[in-house]
């Protein structure tokens, strides 16, 4: 526990960094069972991980990628990085929820949110390094030795790496309180607000970006997904995204971290995650008619015929109006099961729209279409897999899911003291 | 019109080998595109399949690149196209009953999708034109092949250490007065170096001069918002495997407005959040742990 780091007098400066020490270490050793089925599926994921890796870096992505020069994007960034990056949108959300419009409501589920979130950009924007021919080039655009200023994907990276650094700063005193370094948690706390106003004006750019990235590859997409909207579409539907996300993590995290779990938390989770889902239903109706728009502006009429309008019918309508139904139905009555469902579907939905723009639409027309390798999929699941032990440990021993764990509000929100102090 | 280009073309035919700059190229400028660049004009109705450009090109480029030397007795499909060993090659279509071959490569455009692309302009438009790659800027992220129009940038997927590979206009030769390997090497009269201008008006005095020869269209001149290479046909450039559903206007045009938002929103959205944080702040402290939202 934390509170056996808590200094006391004036320790000596060598003695105290020992102690520090030995408590990481103890920190480091896993809780738990160890012997789960969940740790034996995913260790061996991750060690079928290292090993394709491996021959990924010594003999090019050629040996383990099906990508060809018909599609250089595969599932390495279609799914990890454009899909991930949507799924991590919650944390903005929410931060725009507590900070800066002060529903107090949502607070219990800010911090883990946050962590999510920033996993989630650290993971699966950090498997873009895997998909980068030759990834020690990756600072080039970093320390100005060659800005590529008209690109987009300049522009996605450095507001990918500013708002890794924003949520870093939003999560940072959950960390100080883990460490006990109550000074340190007043300062960051003093913080948190500029943060989460940069933070989510990153996340607007960042998350339009990733559909801006294909405004230029405009003859290779199926026109039903193609339009100058693109990046407000990424936008709009990375906020119901990351709602879905954060409802599915709840739902997941109530059940296996039950006993990290506050008071504060458990008593309002219900509350919470359908007032989640209320948001969600709104902003998706207004995502399928912002797309109706599109589509009658854009005159997309004709491409209704044949698969790919019964594909596009099935994804804006399947998984996305019936899940927005599903939701208003839920909240109305109550029943968490349709919620649940309803965030799944959307789930589904926005990793259908994801990989129809970067992949199954894109260049429709090639004869031979690309399909990830077995070894594209367990990389991918190992990263995943990767963030969730990650998740397991910080959660587990941090406060997350618990605010006043061992540090005590005494009743006052942390979101008061940082819009009183920035304010 | 006609007379003028010809008068014009007089001027511009001798001395398309010296590469001089014609004055009236202002035009380009405005449009922020290079300054009259070089390029090459392909007589498709000339070009008779001997595929010495693609020899021409390995014997000039190969060794340094990690090309493939050409074989003969390839079948010349449509099918057939540029890749990581291959910086040009030679198709043969069928249409209207009969065999035409075209050399494909990079167009080199004016305005290329691929340089403003690049997040670390590894892809880089020389001042005179070619479009070339350049190996320590690039970090792999393929970018350029996603956004290029004729889907002309490879990638070395079996190496650790990969390369683009992609025709670069023979930069160095060009800079050094020299032919393009490729252009040196057609003996038919089917490609034809020189300044984008000149090459326009020739290509305009040949279907002016013969029109039942050539379909009346110059492919380049303004797909894709005008390339270095330019093309003339006797038949349809769909037939040939062209694209003809390309933007006139230019590809980084696409995502401009984009970019030019992000700084707007850069600096008025954290004024405008911190504005709503400070009124939603005001109002609960005002009521006391009122309403949620």
């Amino acid at each position: 526990m934390s509170a056996s780091v808590r200094p006391i007098g004036r320790p000596h400066l060598g003695t105290e960094l020992r102690r520090y020490a030995r408590f990481l270490l103890s920190e480091l050793r896993p809780k738990g069972k160890v012997l789960t089925p969940f740790n034996v599926l995913t260790t061996l994921i991750l060690l079928a991980t290292v090993a394709i890796l491996v021959v990924r870096f010594a003999f090019g992505l050629g040996a383990v990628t099906n990508l060809t020069q018909d599609q250089p994007w595969g599932l390495w960034i279609s799914f990890d990085v454009v899909t991930g990056v949507a799924f991590a949108g919650g944390a903005y959300v929410v931060t725009f929820l507590v900070y800066v419009l002060r529903v107090d409501k949502y607070e219990p589920i800010l911090r883990v949110t946050v962590l999510n979130g920033f996993l989630a950009y650290a993971f699966y924007t950090g498997a873009l390094l895997l998909d980068l021919g030759k990834p020690w080039n990756v600072v080039n655009p970093i320390i100005g030795n060659s800005f590529g200023v008209s690109s987009v994907m300049f522009l996605v990276a450095w507001h990918f790496l500013l708002y890794l650094t924003a949520l870093f700063f939003e999560f940072s005193p959950a960390v100080a309180e883990w460490l006990g370094l109550r000074r340190v948690r007043r300062v960051l706390t003093q913080l948190t607000l500029g943060g989460v106003i940069l933070g989510i004006t990153l996340s607007l750019l960042h998350q339009s970006g990733l559909g801006a990235l294909y405004l230029v590859a405009r003859e290779k997409i199926h026109p039903l997904w193609y339009s100058e909207f693109l990046p407000l579409m990424f936008l709009v539907s990375s906020i119901f995204a990351g709602l879905a996300m954060v409802i599915v993590e709840g739902s997941v995290s109530a059940k296996v971290f039950r006993h990290r779990i506050g008071a504060r938390l458990r008593t309002s989770h219900e509350d919470i995650m359908l007032g989640l889902a209320r948001i969600s239903a709104a902003v998706m109706l207004a995502y399928v008619f912002a797309q109706i728009l599109v589509f009658v502006h854009a005159q997309r009429g004709p491409y209704l015929r044949g698969f790919w309008g019964f594909w596009y019918v099935l994804e804006l309508g399947g998984f996305v109006l019936v899940p927005a139904v599903l939701y208003v139905y839920g909240v109305h009555e109550r029943r968490m099961p349709v919620v649940r469902l309803a965030a799944i579907l959307t789930i589904v939905g926005i990793v259908l729209n994801r990989l129809n723009v970067s992949i199954i639409a894109f260049k429709w027309y090639a004869p031979v279409r690309y399909v990830p390798s077995w070894m594209e999929v367990v990389v991918t699941l190992g990263v995943i897999s990767a963030e969730l032990w990650v998740f397991r440990w910080v959660v587990n021993r941090m406060p997350v899911l618990d605010f006043a764990m061992g540090h005590g509000e005494h009743g006052s929100s942390a979101a008061r003291h940082a819009v009183r102090s920035a304010a | 019109m006609i007379r003028r280009d010809f008068f014009r073309l007089l001027g511009a035919a001798g001395a398309v080998a010296a590469v001089p700059r014609p004055a009236g190229a202002q035009e380009r400028a405005r449009s922020g595109a290079t300054h009259d660049p070089v390029g090459v004009l392909v007589d498709t109705t000339k070009c008779v399949g001997c595929r010495m450009c693609e020899f021409g090109c390995y014997h000039a480029n190969g060794e340094a690149n990690g090309l493939e030397k050409p074989s003969f007795g390839e079948p010349l499909t449509p099918e057939r196209t540029t890749n990581e060993k291959r910086w040009t090659v030679v198709q043969r279509h069928v249409a209207d009953g009969r065999a035409i071959t075209v050399k494909r490569q990079c167009m080199h455009c004016l305005q290329p999708a691929c340089t403003s692309a690049c997040l670390t302009k590894a892809m880089y438009k020389t001042p005179d034109g070619p479009v070339v790659w350049r190996s320590s800027k690039c970090m792999g992220c393929r970018y350029c092949m996603v956004s290029c129009p004729f889907d002309v940038p490879k990638f070395e997927y079996h190496s650790a250490v990969p390369r683009i590979q992609k025709c670069q206009l023979c930069f160095s030769r060009v800079a050094q007065g020299e032919l393009p390997a490729c252009v040196a090497s057609c003996r038919f009269g089917a490609l034809t170096f020189g300044r984008r201008e000149n090459l326009l008006e020739e290509a305009r005095f040949r279907i002016y001069r013969d029109p039942e020869r050539y379909v009346h269209h110059i492919y380049g001149e303004h797909e894709a918002g005008g390339t270095s290479w330019l093309y003339l046909s006797a038949v349809p450039f769909e037939q040939l495997g062209f694209r003809t559903d390309l933007s006139p206007d230019g590809y980084p045009a696409m995502s401009k407005d984009f970019l030019y938002a992000v700084p707007q929103v850069d600096v008025l959205v954290p004024l405008l959040l911190l504005g709503l944080a400070r009124v939603a702040s005001d109002r609960a402290s005002g009521d006391h742990e009122g309403g949620d939202s």
